[in-house]
């Protein structure tokens, strides 16, 4: 006899990874998972192929990434929370779907297990992609876990804000993180803050699909109920009519940014380890997060007033948050593992107010602690 | 004022369509409006899927929920409602370009794993909306705007290709035979399974100017009709005769279990 585990599978584990983002979207709610084979992502697809039949949920392996990615917007729209995931080349594919899903205001969470170009090294290479990916202008919340636990509680969070703001989320792992085995508690399923989409009250005649205030989200409607919702890529107006009329497209736009963007506080969250008198701030995102860590305790160790700056959103730009480590500290180290990308955004936001050196490494693997704690010494000489 | 009943089929200030004169998509949006209401279905209580194309905008005029703007995902779409609302009538509605070339892999997973959906293929032979180039469609010799010289590529049978890959519901037919094309319409929706319906059609814009010189719909609706031909008529002819006609008529009509995902419990575990 198979034993069919619940929904939430609360208790302390000593989980992979993959696994413990799916235990997340599981906890947070999801019914229907949808993906195409990829390396490091795979241990996703196989727990959900196990799990979801077991909470009475949908498992599709498409024929491709495109097939992954439209499947859950047209599950979604059915009324599911929905999960795929992928990798680097296969994001790629992804982005075309993930457009469709911005223009319609579709919620959708996205695991991009970022690798190496056609290998499977520890990169962080596609925080850039993840952004920019999808053609025409968008705003898209990405989150950046840095170990096995937060891998779990970053999915719930994508799930809820997917929700909460109708737009893809994007977690945004990493090989070392999703082939790690590491401690992981779950919580009991009632201590777990989970958010469901709204739907309309308004009755099928009087239902506009999207008409919101600036910096709100329109509520959703079931599928084939009278509400005749067109779902178009194509400019439309706030009926859902597929309209060119330069305002109309300017306000459609400027609504579906505005709604992350007036909303920064509920979405972008960071956390500080010894920052309170630092004269150099780390910042870094991701698995990169853990060695900085330790190095700011080396440095500390030395005498040396070291602070990080953790940035658990990377998309949008935690601007607020960087402003005042660069108001705090003279000296700011972007670390990243790639060649320099995230550094560009630290750069802008807080050039004008502390020197930004870049620390970065491009080897399939990530820092140790000691080449972080040298950058800290070349820097503070 | 009387205005024709069909159009309560229709979104209220839809209309006028934006179809050129003369063309096939929009004679297949009435097909598909008269075999809802010979079949007694509301119109709102199912949803159509378009892609990219002409043949694409047809549900965007219907009064349903609807589905459009993205080049031949229509069946992934599809595919993730499906297995939400399984009771849930999905109409798609596909250019040959959106079907058979950017959507292909879709087109051939679909009709093996039998999801239950119908798709309409308006088969116009080239890709109309873009300016006339050559579709995987387009037979070979005939000029495009991009076979200035004449195509020399071999056109797809979709028949053939859908009936290979597991479809259960297969017919073929074409503008000019607008009552065997609303019969076909109306078996495929009521059919149990991935129902597949070619309808050959007339682009007078794109295709006709440039294949047979001419952008007369009636040239068209000519040259497709001198074209066509039924089974019995194609089973006495060799491959090499029948390259360039249309076989016309109802190809497969049989049942399998249809599609419902990826992974399931054992049967003693499932309740």
């Amino acid at each position: 006899m198979l034993l069919r585990r619940p929904r939430v599978l609360s208790g302390t584990h000593f989980m992979l990874g993959n696994f413990a983002a799916v235990e997340g979207a599981l906890a947070a709610g999801c019914n229907f998972f949808a993906g195409y084979p990829i390396t490091p992502a795979n241990e996703v697809s196989e727990r959900m192929a196990e799990r979801m039949p077991e909470v009475g949920g949908k498992f599709l392996q498409g024929e491709d990434e495109l097939c992954s990615i439209y499947a859950l917007a047209g599950a979604a729209l059915a009324g599911a929370k929905v999960l795929t995931a992928t990798a680097s080349a296969g994001f790629d594919y992804m982005a075309e779907g993930i457009e469709y899903a911005i223009s319609d205001e579709i919620p959708m969470v996205i695991m991009d297990v970022q690798r190496t170009r056609g290998e499977n090294f520890a990169t962080q290479a596609d925080v850039m992609q993840m952004r920019w990916g999808a053609a025409g202008d968008h705003e898209l919340i990405v989150l950046a876990p840095s170990s096995v636990q937060e891998l779990f509680d970053f999915t719930i969070r994508a799930f809820n804000l997917a929700e909460k703001y109708r737009n893809p989320v994007i977690v945004m792992s990493e090989t070392t993180i999703a082939l790690m085995r590491e401690r992981l508690v779950i919580p009991p399923a009632d201590q777990i803050k989970i958010i469901n989409r709204k739907m309309t009250q308004a009755q099928p005649g009087d239902y506009v699909p999207f008409r919101a205030e600036m910096g709100c989200v329109p509520d959703m409607a079931p599928l084939g109920k009278g509400y005749n919702t067109l779902y178009s890529i194509n400019p439309h107006n706030e009926f859902g009519s597929i309209k060119w009329e330069p305002e109309i497209f300017e306000r459609q736009y400027e609504r579906i940014t505005q709604k992350i963007l007036m909303n920064l506080d509920d979405i972008v969250t960071t956390d500080e380890y010894q920052t309170e008198d630092a004269e150099l701030i780390l910042i870094a995102y991701g698995s990169e997060t853990r060695p900085c860590k330790d190095a700011v305790d080396v440095a500390r160790g030395q005498g040396k007033k070291v602070g990080l700056l953790k940035l658990n959103t990377v998309w949008p730009v935690p601007e607020k948050q960087i402003l005042a480590a660069a108001r705090k500290a003279n000296k700011i180290l972007a670390v990243e593992m790639n060649m320099g990308k995230y550094a560009g955004e630290i750069e802008r936001v807080a050039g004008c107010h502390a020197e930004v050196k870049r620390v970065t490494k491009n080897l399939g693997a990530i820092h140790t602690s000691g080449e972080i704690v040298a950058a800290i010494e070349e820097s503070l000489r | 004022m009387i205005t024709n009943p069909m159009r309560e089929a229709l979104k209220p200030n839809s209309l006028p369509h934006f179809f050129c004169p003369g063309c096939g998509a929009a004679q297949v949006l009435n097909f598909f409006v008269r075999a809802m209401d010979e079949l007694q279905i509301p119109m709102s209580s199912i949803l159509g899927i378009g892609g990219v194309g002409c043949t694409a905008r047809i549900p965007v005029y219907l009064k349903l929920d609807a589905m459009h703007g993205i080049h031949g995902r229509t069946l992934p779409w599809a595919t993730g409602i499906k297995l939400m609302q399984p009771d849930l009538k999905v109409v798609i509605f596909a250019g040959d370009g959106d079907a058979a070339a950017i959507g292909g892999n879709h087109l051939i997973q679909a009709a093996r794993r039998n999801l239950d959906v119908t798709m309409i293929v308006v088969n116009n032979l080239n890709y109309g909306m873009t300016g006339g180039q050559v579709a995987p469609t387009t037979y070979s010799t005939l000029r495009t705007t991009t076979t200035p010289y004449g195509n020399p590529e071999p056109a797809f049978d979709l028949v053939k290709l859908v009936e290979a890959a597991g479809a259960t519901f297969v017919s073929r037919w074409s503008t000019n035979r607008p009552h065997q094309s609303v019969r076909a319409i109306k078996k495929a929706i009521q059919h149990k399974g991935f129902s597949f319906v070619e309808i050959v059609s007339q682009c007078t814009t794109g295709f006709g100017r440039k294949a047979i010189n001419s952008a007369s719909p009636t040239k068209l609706l000519d040259w497709i009709k001198d074209r066509s031909l039924t089974i019995s008529e194609a089973e006495k002819l060799s491959d090499e005769d029948l390259a360039g006609k249309f076989v016309l008529g109802d190809f497969v009509d049989k049942q399998a279990p249809v599609f419902a995902g990826s992974s399931f419990l054992p049967p003693e575990e499932d309740e």
